[in-house]
């Protein structure tokens, strides 16, 4: 019972907080239109029923938790999930395109890698513009890339997908150079010793060398690769996505509904960064790596 | 064929020999300066003859020469714009965010029940799509630059304070030690020797805030802005076909979003110039 607590207490503290300030921060920030209300029907507002009226407003400024969570659970568990009004429905909509995505920029993220260490030329001249890349703000430019595209005749999914690929190359190129650079003097030279040529060292050596570099990139890149995907969306006129979902909200004042896909897209985030940490974990031991 | 795109090709193999025979002489302090530039040129030769070549419309994508044009021709409103998103937005947000969250790790230091508990939730946050509470601050704060400032705010808060609160538990038992036996009280501790041993890890945190700064301020714009502000100018000329005023707006968000990160770069080198990490590089 003590290691539990030593070891979630000062979380779940925390977290218990951040929702004692939400419900508090709900009641300040909705109050206005609380008293705005009482105003007009003539009646006396008294602190319980602004707490009370504060909390279940029906366009508020900030929805309380508990709003949030019956628009959740009336949006995933009770729609059917082909129903446009689903969120299952939008959510996997921006999960596809962002595992696409992802999984582009991670194949480009490494090879990439491959060849900026074993290339000098390569080494000198791209790895500045990698770097140099990520200053500019790709996302700035989604709009543009998604209609141009869709100019081209190239719509749905792969647009979008190539905004999360943009996004999710650069951690990965930076870990696996790192990584494929990771084996030291000594074991280059252990290889040398036994006249291994360029691919077995690759295989036997920089390759499983990087593994432990390679799965803390993935986890940004699919971070970086789910708001490529959400940012994508926004611009395509907001029909589908949980990008839309925020779009469309802000255009009709539904706070709870962006509120709701914003918590839907963090349930993804974190889901997506949690599969990717078991699969390091399990990869690791497997691998005799294991801390 | 056509000759642009056999000059092309051409260019291309003729740089890449270049540049193949540049790395391979004894590396310099001009070799390590001209091969990335040289690449650079070679992409927007390539890029501006390839266009011609296959007779690309400019709505789809125009060539350099076109975007370079647009920009000459259009720097009073991309001023206008710069200041409006940068300035306003991005860099006044930048400010806030960092310095919140710097002082917020500096509170939450002495008390390691915080910091189990903030770092956690704080690495959780940092990895989730923030950027979605655009709507909900421009609804807030409305259309103008602070409900930017506020979104850059918000993005920029937790990867500093993860950096910083990392940054202020980098120190050594030895050099922990060493400070006891001297009796340092906990401002001395602080000034002497956490706070400069987190440098490189706040620097890094204000690094990776820089980009963050510029998307969110263009992003917010988005979901609703005055009719100026680079977000704005982009959202709009893509919808009238305008590619190379997009373009130029991108070029000025590239050096904006580049200086931003080189000007906090150099900072970080005239502060920590005692730092391994900053040792021993050319």
């Amino acid at each position: 019972m003590k290691r539990m607590w030593a070891k979630f207490g000062p979380v779940v503290t925390v977290v218990i907080a951040i929702f004692a300030l939400w419900y508090v921060m709900a009641v300040v920030m909705n109050a206005n239109w609380a008293y705005d209300k009482a105003a007009r029907a003539d009646v006396d507002l008294g602190f319980n029923e602004l707490v009370v009226d504060t909390w279940s407003q029906k366009k508020p400024r900030l929805p309380a938790p508990h709003q949030v969570a019956v628009e959740l659970w009336n949006t995933t568990v009770m729609k059917s999930i082909t129903s446009k009004r689903s969120l299952v429905f939008h959510a996997w909509i921006t999960l596809s395109s962002t595992l696409l995505g992802f999984a582009m920029g991670a194949v480009l993220g490494i090879l990439l890698a491959v060849g900026i260490v074993h290339n000098k030329a390569m080494n000198l001249s791209v790895m500045p513009w990698v770097i140099a890349s990520q200053t500019i703000p790709i996302l700035a430019i989604a709009p543009m890339i998604i209609v141009v595209l869709n100019a081209v005749g190239i719509s749905g999914l792969v647009p979008k997908a190539v905004i999360s690929m943009y996004l999710s190359f650069f951690p990965v190129v930076v870990g696996m150079v790192k990584g494929l650079r990771a084996p030291d003097a000594m074991q280059m030279d252990q290889m040398r010793t036994w006249n291994a040529s360029k691919w077995t060292t690759f295989w036997a050596l920089r390759w499983p060398s990087s593994v432990p570099y390679l799965f803390p990139s993935l986890k940004i890149g699919v971070a970086a690769a789910l708001v490529g995907a959400i940012v994508a969306e926004l611009p395509t006129g907001a029909v589908r996505g949980l990008g839309a979902r925020l779009l469309a909200g802000s255009y009709y004042g539904q706070t709870i509904q962006i509120w709701s896909a914003l918590l839907m897209a963090a349930a993804l985030a974190a889901g997506l960064v949690m599969i990717i940490g078991q699969i390091e974990k399990v990869t690791l031991r497997k691998m005799g790596m294991n801390r | 064929m056509n000759m642009y795109l056999i000059g092309a090709l051409v260019f291309w193999l003729a740089a890449w020999a270049l540049n193949v025979w540049l790395s391979n002489l004894k590396p310099t302090r001009l070799t390590k300066l001209l091969v990335p530039v040289i690449f650079g040129i070679t992409l927007l030769v390539i890029w501006e003859w390839v266009v011609r070549g296959l007779e690309v419309k400019a709505v789809l994508l125009p060539p350099p020469s076109m975007i370079g044009t647009a920009f000459v021709n259009n720097i009073p409103t991309l001023w206008a714009d710069f200041v409006q998103t940068f300035i306003k937005g991005a860099l006044s947000g930048y400010f806030i965010g960092c310095g919140a969250a710097f002082i917020t790790a500096i509170a939450i230091d002495r008390s390691p029940f915080l910091q189990k508990g903030l770092l956690p939730v704080g690495n959780f946050v940092a990895a989730l799509p923030i950027i979605g509470m655009a709507p909900i601050l421009v609804m807030w704060f409305g259309f103008g630059w602070q409900s930017k400032a506020a979104v850059v705010v918000i993005m920029v808060f937790f990867p500093m304070l993860v950096n910083t609160v990392q940054g202020m538990q980098a120190q050594t038992a030895m050099q922990r030690d060493l400070m006891r036996t001297y009796a340092a009280s906990y401002p001395q501790k602080l000034l002497k020797l956490r706070l400069p041993a987190a440098a490189p890890f706040i620097f890094n945190g204000l690094k990776i805030s820089t980009t963050l700064a510029l998307i969110g301020a263009i992003v917010a714009e988005f979901f609703g802005s005055p009719t100026v502000g680079m977000g704005f100018r982009i959202s709009t000329e893509v919808g009238r076909l305008a590619l190379d005023m997009v373009w130029a707006e991108i070029v000025v968000a590239a050096i904006a979003g580049s200086a931003f990160y080189g000007v906090v770069a150099l900072l970080e080198k005239a502060t920590t110039f005692w730092h391994p990490s900053q040792r021993g590089q050319d």
